[in-house]
């Protein structure tokens, strides 16, 4: 095991090269939904158990499953009424599983990135062959479903390797949702020497993380988007900043947290200077126009002041 | 390092489920369900009356609201029994205060515990559905078919027998299953469960021995879930349920009707400080438009038609 991956390097978050969004937007905005498909009966990963209770595990399978036949649609409703293109963080098995979601989401438009096969089939313990073959099946599989291979990946139940991140980059990607430690993209090093970027997507702003892991009553949880939207819309005016609230359909779509994220939607999609947008489109914007200035930028601070 | 070949291979990627218990389909896209005199949202509440022995075994895991200290843990202990002692009778006032149907879902040994409970019950005439033996009679995959099905028997046995009437509903004790357990459900007359949580609407549950109906108790919205499990308020309960209460209402004017599933327990909504939020939400969706209190039965033969 290493102290630290070195994926990027140290960038102070004061007197970076300015970013502007399109059409002078200050920040980006993205909704990413997380389609997962959890195995009721899954192989059992060394290091990580899917479910805490013996097969079946009735409760844990069944909300997960809540979120593909009950809350895919309430939250594509929502995102409809507010314009907001979602950007799938996808088990691509579910292409096979619960194609008619995989149509509802080709007619809108949305993005389709990687979120690996089964959320209930870890990284750890794969050969780098391994790892590969499951991003490149992952990456297939939505090329062959949607005509298009991701661009974006979050690894499949936040399980990675040393290598996800270059093993990712290999089969054509441009970024990754993996990393907390930025509010503005950011170049990520691998070792094909591509460009490679973060964007980000926020553990803090996940609807999973704030109600099954912060317990947060859902009315704070549409307070605390509105607060994180205040703030780096305020900072975006000096730098472009982005936020992302990814949501899983099992959480945010049941009845008592609709209301709450609607209206935290509204107040953000009700502001001018917001580019309403994609997780690729950021992506593609940052590296057409910031990649560079940014590399540079991050090299002239290494060492000392 | 590597995994065994079965982690990169995915059988049961296939259309639909990755077993075979009930069919995949989205809600919305079903043909809708009317309510009798076109009412809209039907209230299901869910009475839970537990015993929890002093002497758990904790097979296969601590049942949720049990013992947690060295025996004997008397403080757990009685605060559950208050349940059955208090706070059902307050219960029963507020619930009688709006004219509100419901549910009573009790575990066999409160027959043997509680016979003047079940003979109050009993007189008022509220369905009665068996859950389970008790609290640390948890069904799972490591007990044997003939201890199941005999703890399923005995249950039904005595609830039958004490309340005169035809046991047709189940809840698992924590929701828990054994493969087996839908099977030895169905052979044993019932038909409806309540242990899976991945649907607002019920659905049909395949089992080799028949169809049961898969009843939607929401666990999102069990009292105990919001106010032990994630440790929100009262208010916040009571916030809860209106929210959700509106938001199914609203989709009922044009997905045709729904359910709003209450679960109760008298040892956490049966205390004097809490009482009074569970009064607020039965006087708040009492005095909704075109809602109708229904037990699990009534739902099931409105549907079945």
């Amino acid at each position: 095991m290493l102290e630290d991956l070195e994926l990027y390097d140290y960038w102070p978050y004061h007197h970076r090269p300015k970013i502007t969004w399109p059409n002078n937007a200050r920040l980006a905005f993205w909704v990413a939904p997380n389609i997962e498909f959890y195995e009721l009966d899954p192989p059992l990963n060394p290091s990580r158990k899917a479910w805490p209770q013996p097969y079946p595990a009735t409760q844990g399978y069944s909300i997960r499953d809540y979120g593909n036949r009950v809350g895919h649609v309430r939250q594509m409703r929502i995102l409809d009424k507010y314009g907001v293109r979602g950007s799938i963080s996808l088990s691509t098995a579910l292409c096979e599983h619960h194609p008619e979601i995989i149509q509802m989401c080709l007619e809108r438009e949305w993005e389709f990135f990687s979120h690996g096969i089964y959320n209930t089939r870890y990284t750890y313990g794969m050969s780098e062959t391994q790892e590969r073959e499951m991003i490149d099946d992952a990456v297939n599989t939505i090329e062959k479903y949607t005509g298009r291979k991701p661009s974006g990946y979050l690894a499949p139940a936040l399980s990675h390797s040393e290598l996800t991140m270059d093993l990712f980059a290999e089969a054509g990607g441009i970024y990754t949702c993996d990393l907390f430690h930025d509010d503005q993209p950011t170049p990520v090093k691998v070792r094909s020497g591509k460009q490679f970027i973060s964007i980000p997507y926020s553990l803090e702003m996940n609807d999973t993380i704030a109600y099954v892991v912060n317990k947060i009553e859902p009315r704070r949880y549409g307070q605390i988007i509105k607060e994180n939207f205040d703030r780096l819309y305020q900072e975006g005016a000096d730098s472009g900043t982005v936020m992302c609230i990814p949501t899983h359909n099992y959480q945010v779509s049941c009845p008592h947290r609709l209301k709450a994220f609607e209206e935290a939607l509204d107040y953000i999609t009700g502001h001018s200077d917001v580019w309403v947008t994609t997780g690729r489109e950021i992506a593609e914007y940052f590296i057409d126009n910031y990649y560079e200035i940014s590399a540079d930028d991050i090299n002239s601070k290494q060492g000392t002041l | 390092m590597s995994l065994d070949n079965e982690h990169l291979e995915y059988p049961k990627k296939r259309y639909g489920m990755d077993h075979d218990r009930y069919e995949w389909s989205i809600l919305q896209e079903r043909p809708s369900i009317t309510w009798p005199s076109h009412k809209k949202l039907a209230i299901w509440i869910n009475v839970c009356l537990e015993f929890f022995p002093l002497n758990q075994s904790g097979t296969p895991f601590p049942p949720p609201g049990g013992m947690t200290m060295p025996y004997p843990d008397l403080r757990h202990f009685s605060l559950r029994d208050y349940g059955n002692r208090v706070g059902i009778y307050r219960i029963l006032k507020a619930l009688d205060a709006v004219n509100a149907k419901a549910t009573f879902s009790i575990n066999g040994q409160l027959t043997e515990r509680a016979p003047y409970l079940m003979d109050i019950l009993k007189e008022r005439g509220d369905e009665i559905i068996a859950y389970g033996w008790n609290m640390d009679s948890i069904h799972h995959s490591g007990m044997s078919l003939d201890e199941e099905k005999a703890l399923i028997e005995r249950t039904i046995d005595k609830l039958s027998k004490y309340s005169n009437k035809k046991i047709l509903g189940w809840l698992s004790p924590s929701r828990n299953e054994s493969k087996y357990t839908p099977e030895l459900l169905a052979s044993a007359g019932l038909s409806y469960f309540c242990d899976w949580v991945n649907d607002d609407m019920p659905y049909l549950f395949h089992t080799d021995n028949g169809e049961l109906w898969a009843m939607p108790l929401s666990n999102e919205l069990d009292d105990a879930f919001i106010m032990m499990n994630n440790l929100h308020s009262e208010q916040s309960y009571l916030d809860q349920i209106c929210d959700a209460a509106d938001f199914l209402l609203n989709e009922a004017q044009t997905e045709g009707g729904r359910i709003l599933a209450l679960n109760i327990h008298p040892w956490m909504s049966g205390q004097p400080h809490r009482i009074n939020k569970l009064e607020a939400v039965l006087h708040y969706i009492k005095t909704l438009p075109d809602v109708m209190f229904a037990n699990g039965t009534d739902i099931v033969n409105i549907v079945s038609n």
